[in-house]
């Protein structure tokens, strides 16, 4: 049967709706405005799983994300680990189970859309009880950009949770009322459900709103499930409210034991009775409130258990008209049941001495020690906090820049002082706009409260149950107690950063919202010394759980990543290529024909270029234009070699250095006029270089008159490679003569087609004769097509990067990153002819001269030819030396360096390699060996050139 | 995410920066004069305080210029940003 | 002379663009002649040569006779013109600014061009850009050069609502970009069943 416990009226619950769903397989009901702890305290389970160490039994502690215990797992409609059942809203259909302390990950993709929203506002108010609406308020009146969140499913905060009044009437009518101003304004952004988890610099506060998850199955799927919200504000308003505080004792982690504030919240808010038979235990005047509620609701309070020796005196005489004692200078010291509270033991307290203890039945035992006010989005903006001792809590220090706490979060604990710190702090956040607070920003009065006794600071009862403290529970998620801080305490730990490392206190998903200031009062009784000196541990980012799929946001799947693409991409997907990936270029990697895999596609598309002729989309090649009248300026001090000597019509390879002489790029260079050069880079090095020129030219070099400017995407580079490629130019190009005097290797020559400026330059990256055909993107697909097109008598075959990368190795020319990596030179690639001398200085030049780099053991590239014609050594394998005897030197085996690069060769008809080898050159014609699946297999070094080294091919 | 203020575009996010380490290392003018160790210290040494540093920055996804700031490393706080051709600013 | 097919990047987006309703419109920009101009110490009665007054306001752009004039750093301008071709283009400013230590590159098809207008553009655009697009704060005649998505981007207010901006992409973004777009407005597109 269900619903035993919900009261007969009361709660913003509809309860004309019924909602069905199922915890553990049982089936239950609740409404909507259910959470789905409310719904099962409704039905009188209080019990939610075991502990996670010690399997005790374990339930509803408090009424939202401070509740140590409830965590469950959703099952139905979508799996979802670790929520608090506090903070799960009911919806029908829903599927849970109680979880000890651990959930379980989905083994089904989240077909649940996730996004961000950017959002600049004045002023952003995090809270919407009485303190953050009276801020919003004040702040949109004054006609400022206002964002208000707050992370429950209806505005109100604290208000839905008592019986105040407010200018006469519920104060549930005032929070109506300025909720519906406030969506009258039109600029303000309220946002319920939207809880902020992290305030960082600049007013830059996250916020995650949860947008469908209460509709369930229901909800629609082209809407997000949740979002982020990155707002950034001029001035934050942190009106978070406070967190009730526990008082440690004896197995005080039974179902049925919870904070006196939660009791409230779900007798007010859900109509839930969360017991029959109630004991009170407290510190302070606020549980009075929850002893006094529950009892007009007709639960048995059998006794208000306060630890101040006076008690509350003001309280006094309701609590005698309602019948419930009052039992001042008490405590509780301990609990009996197992599935849940049957008795608490209560025991008179005097001096720090607990007296001898007589059993109380209950079947619910509020807990309260006081309020800690919310400080986490403060603290993590970098405020400092200051200790209370009269509350024993942390309070906010001096406002940090554009952040302030008002209400309960600033310590406030009073109605009509929380409005009032609301207005104040909104106003000192309109001053610094600056903006004039509206003429009338009146807010509602509150009646005044009587005069508060004050509150008495407890941490924990003395143990007298024998169990010594460790049944006396400080986190329950993480079955912590205080036998536990006592132990850190004795193992010499005396940072409170270092306790929680060794207990795990505050380590669980409510990251020790409940546990956190005990574990600093308890240590700081334990050590002696004041809590102020033991501080508290540092609060970051998220105040609560952030699923991975919300923060991801929409940059999943093909968006995960921009992939760029070229011009041509369309023609490569039509003509089945299979892509890889180049930095964020997705670029074909071969085209294989039917049957065909990498291995035997490459092989003959790389045959196909060596025989005849081959073309590949270069266009991701960085192109940066360089162009002023001190361009060669530039260029010869960035690159290696000479580049102002280079005649208009010609290209140069170069290399660029750091300023350690190590290689960061290469490629060729083109001069297009007296005072401009087209410089190409590697795909990879594009945005690189052109930043490294810039930065030279802006910080080093302002008096060059020179401009570079990327021109990666204005043109498309198509490489046309092999033998026939003169016979393939010719053709498509009839007013350039191909003629090798007339267009001779390295040089370039500007011709048109059909009225359009193309480009060709004979620049050859495998040895073949080549020519690179460069046009306005706009046209890319044209002329690629009349290049295919007028290559098909000689089979022009289309060949990927891997191709690409096996002719340029068989030729020894280095992948810039690939076959180096930071600490290679021109010298160790064998490039010492790109390195000039006549040039006074370049980038780098002066650590040629460090004895590190002219060190004749560093590595250098060669070539690698697996002795036995077979094998494809993997690139990164390491290389060794064995001993004369053929015996591999003891460990550590001394590494020589490793492959860099290794391919099939059609044209060698065997596997080769590139590697660099300690004193590489030295070694040509040696034997070394690569530790290989357990197995040594011999490599002859050879030079790093192994196909046509006297360069026969290039001119065709 | 802070804000870093570049001096043509105003506040912008941090991750539209690059960090361009201390500023006011300029390249030796004539490298070859320099002992081994004069010129490693040019390449390899930089300062690492704690509290105030000069250092170089770039809108990279912005309007592409360097700029030098001075920023406490302690609070990260930007005291102040400053353009290549402007003298280091005097903080308080 | 046969004319030389010209192929926009996102022509295969073009009819899912169509079918946009008007809170969310997306159209492709036509091809425009665009060339990025340096000035560096070239003197003022040298620009005014130009025929264009660059804008000096940084983040700023003005509409010129023909296209439209883009300030993308302290010396470094987007110059468009619908009535030129991309090489005339470069060859006139060229001819100015050259002598004086100036540059003007073409780079007519680095980006392309997207327009979005309607009511909701930009709620799409907040999904991606941190900037304030408010229209107080961006309005018509701001541009920023920054991040859209994973994207850079150059980004034009075309009025003074918000309802009106064009995006300039490098080429090779702009599938990417154009995916980003139609997955933000998502929301604003589907109508529930």
């Amino acid at each position: 049967m269900t619903s035993t416990y919900r009261t007969a009226e009361g709660g913003r619950i509809d309860r004309s709706t019924t909602l069905g769903f199922t915890f553990d397989g049982e089936v239950l009901t609740g409404h909507p405005g259910d959470t789905l702890a409310s719904a099962l305290l409704a039905a009188g389970r209080h019990s939610i799983a075991t502990s996670v160490k010690l399997g005790r039994p374990r339930g509803v502690a408090g009424a939202w994300a401070e509740d140590p215990c409830g965590l469950v797992q959703i099952e139905e409609p979508f799996p979802e680990p670790m929520l608090l059942a506090t903070t799960v809203e009911l919806f029908d259909g829903l599927a849970a189970h109680g979880l000890p302390g651990q959930g379980r990950l989905a083994d089904v993709p989240d077909s649940a859309r996730y996004d961000a929203v950017h959002h600049h506002v004045d002023v952003l108010v995090i809270g919407a009880g009485p303190a953050g609406l009276a801020a919003a308020l004040t702040a949109a009146r004054a006609g400022a950009r206002v964002a208000l969140v707050d992370e429950q499913s209806e505005a109100g905060g604290s208000l839905l949770s008592g019986t105040d009044q407010l200018d006469g009437v519920p104060a549930t009518a005032w929070v109506e009322a300025a909720v519906q101003e406030l969506a009258g304004s039109p600029e303000v952004l309220h946002l319920q459900r939207t809880t902020a988890f992290g305030s960082y610099d600049d007013g830059f506060v996250l916020a995650l709103e949860r947008r469908t998850d209460h509709l369930g199955g229901a909800a629609p799927e082209h809407l997000s499930r949740q979002r982020v919200w990155r707002l950034r504000a001029r001035s934050v308003v942190v009106a978070t409210g406070a967190h009730e505080r526990p008082v440690v004792f004896a197995d005080n982690d039974r179902p049925g034991i919870m904070l006196a504030g939660a009791a409230r919240t779900f007798l007010h808010r859900y109509g839930v009775l969360p017991g029959r038979e109630a004991v009170v235990f407290t510190t302070n005047d606020s549980a009075y409130d929850a002893a006094l509620d529950l009892s007009r609701a007709g639960v048995r309070v059998q006794a208000v258990v306060d630890a101040r020796p006076d008690g509350a005196p003001h309280r006094r005489a309701e609590c005698d008209d309602a019948g419930i004692p009052v039992l001042p200078g008490s405590v509780v010291t301990g609990t009996r049941g197992v599935e849940r509270v049957t008795h608490a033991l209560v025991a008179p307290l005097a001096g720090g001495q607990v007296g001898p203890s007589s059993a109380v039945a209950c079947d619910l035992l509020l807990v309260s020690g006081g309020w800690n006010p919310a400080v986490h989005l403060y603290s993590q903006a970098r405020g400092r906090l200051r200790y209370d001792d009269e509350l024993g809590a942390f309070l906010p220090g001096d406002d940090v820049d554009g952040l302030a706490a008002a209400g309960a979060a600033a310590g406030v604990t009073d109605l009509a002082g929380c409005l009032a710190d609301g207005q104040r702090v909104a106003r000192a956040a309109l001053a610094s706009l600056p903006l004039e607070p509206a003429a009338d920003d009146r807010l509602p009065s509150a009646p005044e409260s009587g005069t508060p006794a004050a509150p008495m600071v407890l941490w924990r009862v003395p143990d007298t149950s024998g169990a010594e403290g460790t049944t006396s529970f400080v986190d329950l998620q993480r079955d912590a107690t205080v036998a536990d801080i006592a132990r850190a305490v004795g193992a010499g730990l005396r940072s409170i950063e270092h306790v929680k490392r060794y207990t795990t206190i505050g380590t669980a998903h409510d990251q020790g919202k409940t546990s956190g200031v005990l574990t600093s009062g308890i240590t700081a009784e334990l050590l002696g010394v004041p809590v102020r000196a033991t501080g508290t541990t540092t609060f970051r980012p998220p105040y609560t759980p952030v699923s991975f799929a919300a923060l991801a946001g929409r940059d999943r799947g093909r968006l995960f990543d921009p992939e760029r693409v070229t011009a041509v991409h369309g023609w490569h997907v039509a003509q089945g290529a299979v892509f890889e990936d180049v930095g964020q270029w997705v670029r074909p990697r071969y085209y294989p024909q039917p049957g065909e895999d990498m291995d035997a596609a490459v092989l003959r598309e790389c045959a196909a270029v060596r025989s005849s002729v081959g073309i590949l989309d270069g266009s991701t090649l960085g192109k940066i234009d360089v162009q002023g009248p001190d361009a060669a300026v530039l260029l010869d001090r960035v690159y290696t070699n000479l580049m102002s000597s280079l005649e208009v019509g010609s290209v140069r390879y170069g290399v660029m250095c750091g300023v350690d002489g190590m290689v960061i790029d290469d490629g060729t260079v083109l001069r297009l006029a007296e005072d401009r050069f087209l410089a190409l880079t590697t795909t990879g090095g594009a945005a690189k270089v052109l930043d490294w020129m810039e930065e030279w030219v802006q910080t080093e070099w302002p008096e060059l008159r020179v401009h570079c400017t990327s021109v990666t995407e204005q043109w498309v580079t198509f490489p046309v490679v092999g033998p026939r490629s003169r016979d393939v130019i010719g053709a498509v190009f009839p007013g350039v003569d191909v003629a090798n005097e007339a267009f001779p290797f390295m040089a370039w020559r500007d011709t048109t087609l059909d009225g359009v400026p193309v480009r060709l330059a004979r620049i050859s990256f495998s040895g073949e004769l080549a020519y690179e055909v460069y046009v306005n993107a706009w046209y890319a697909t044209a002329v690629w097509t009349r290049l295919i097109d007028a290559g098909r008598r000689f089979g022009i075959t289309p060949y990927g990067t891997e191709t690409m990368h096996v002719l340029r190795a068989e030729k020894g020319y280095p992948i810039i990153g690939q076959d180096t990596d930071g600490t290679v030179t021109p010298h160790d690639l064998g490039m010492a002819w790109a390195v000039s001398k006549k040039k006074p200085d370049f980038i780098g030049k002066r650590s040629f001269a460090r004895p590190a780099n002219t060190d004749p053991r560093r590595k250098q590239l060669v070539g690698l030819l697996p002795t036995d014609g077979r094998t494809v050594l993997p690139e990164g394998s390491q290389i060794v030396e064995l001993h004369p005897d053929g015996v591999l030197p003891p460990p550590p085996v001394p590494m020589l360096g490793h492959v860099t690069s290794s391919y099939r060769s059609a044209e060698l008809g065997r596997p080769f390699a590139l590697a660099l080898v300690r004193a590489g050159r030295s070694r040509i014609g040696e034997t070394l060996h690569v530790p290989l699946a357990g197995s040594l297999v011999p490599v002859e070094v050879t030079a790093s050139v192994l196909v046509d080294p006297e360069g026969a091919r290039r001119d065709g | 995410m802070q804000l870093i203020a570049c001096p043509w575009c105003g506040p912008r996010e941090e991750v539209e920066f690059s960090y361009g380490g201390q500023a006011h290392v300029p390249h030796p003018a004539a490298p070859a004069d320099l002992s081994d160790e004069e010129w490693a210290h040019y390449v390899f040494f930089r300062a690492n305080p704690k509290g105030r540093f000069a250092e170089r920055w770039n809108h990279s996804a912005g309007c592409r210029r360097w700029f030098n700031a001075v920023r406490d490393t302690a609070t990260y706080r930007f005291e102040a940003v400053y353009r290549l051709d402007e003298p280091r600013p005097v903080t308080p | 002379m046969a004319e030389l097919l010209r192929t926009h990047p996102l022509e295969a987006w073009t009819d899912t663009f169509a079918v946009l309703p008007a809170a969310v419109g997306i159209t492709v920009e036509p091809f425009v002649a665009m060339a990025d101009v340096r000035l560096g110490a070239v003197a003022p009665d040298v620009q005014a040569r130009l025929g264009v007054d660059l804008p000096t306001v940084p983040n700023t752009w003005v509409p010129t006779g023909d296209g439209r004039a883009i300030w993308l750093g302290p010396d470094e301008w987007l110059l468009t013109s619908t009535a030129e071709t991309p090489e005339a283009l470069e060859d006139r400013l060229r001819a100015v600014l050259v002598p004086h230590g100036g540059a003007a590159v073409d780079v007519s098809a680095q980006r392309i061009g997207l327009r979005l207008t309607g009511e909701r553009v930009r709620d799409v655009l907040a999904r991606g850009c941190a900037l304030d697009l408010h229209p107080r704060v961006f309005g018509w005649g701001a541009c920023a050069q920054t991040t859209l998505g994973l994207a850079g981007v150059v980004l034009l207010a075309l009025s003074d609502d918000g309802s009106d901006h064009v995006v300039l992409v490098r080429s090779s973004f702009a599938g990417y970009l154009a995916d980003w777009l139609l997955d933000a407005a998502l929301e604003f597109t589907t109508t529930e069943q």
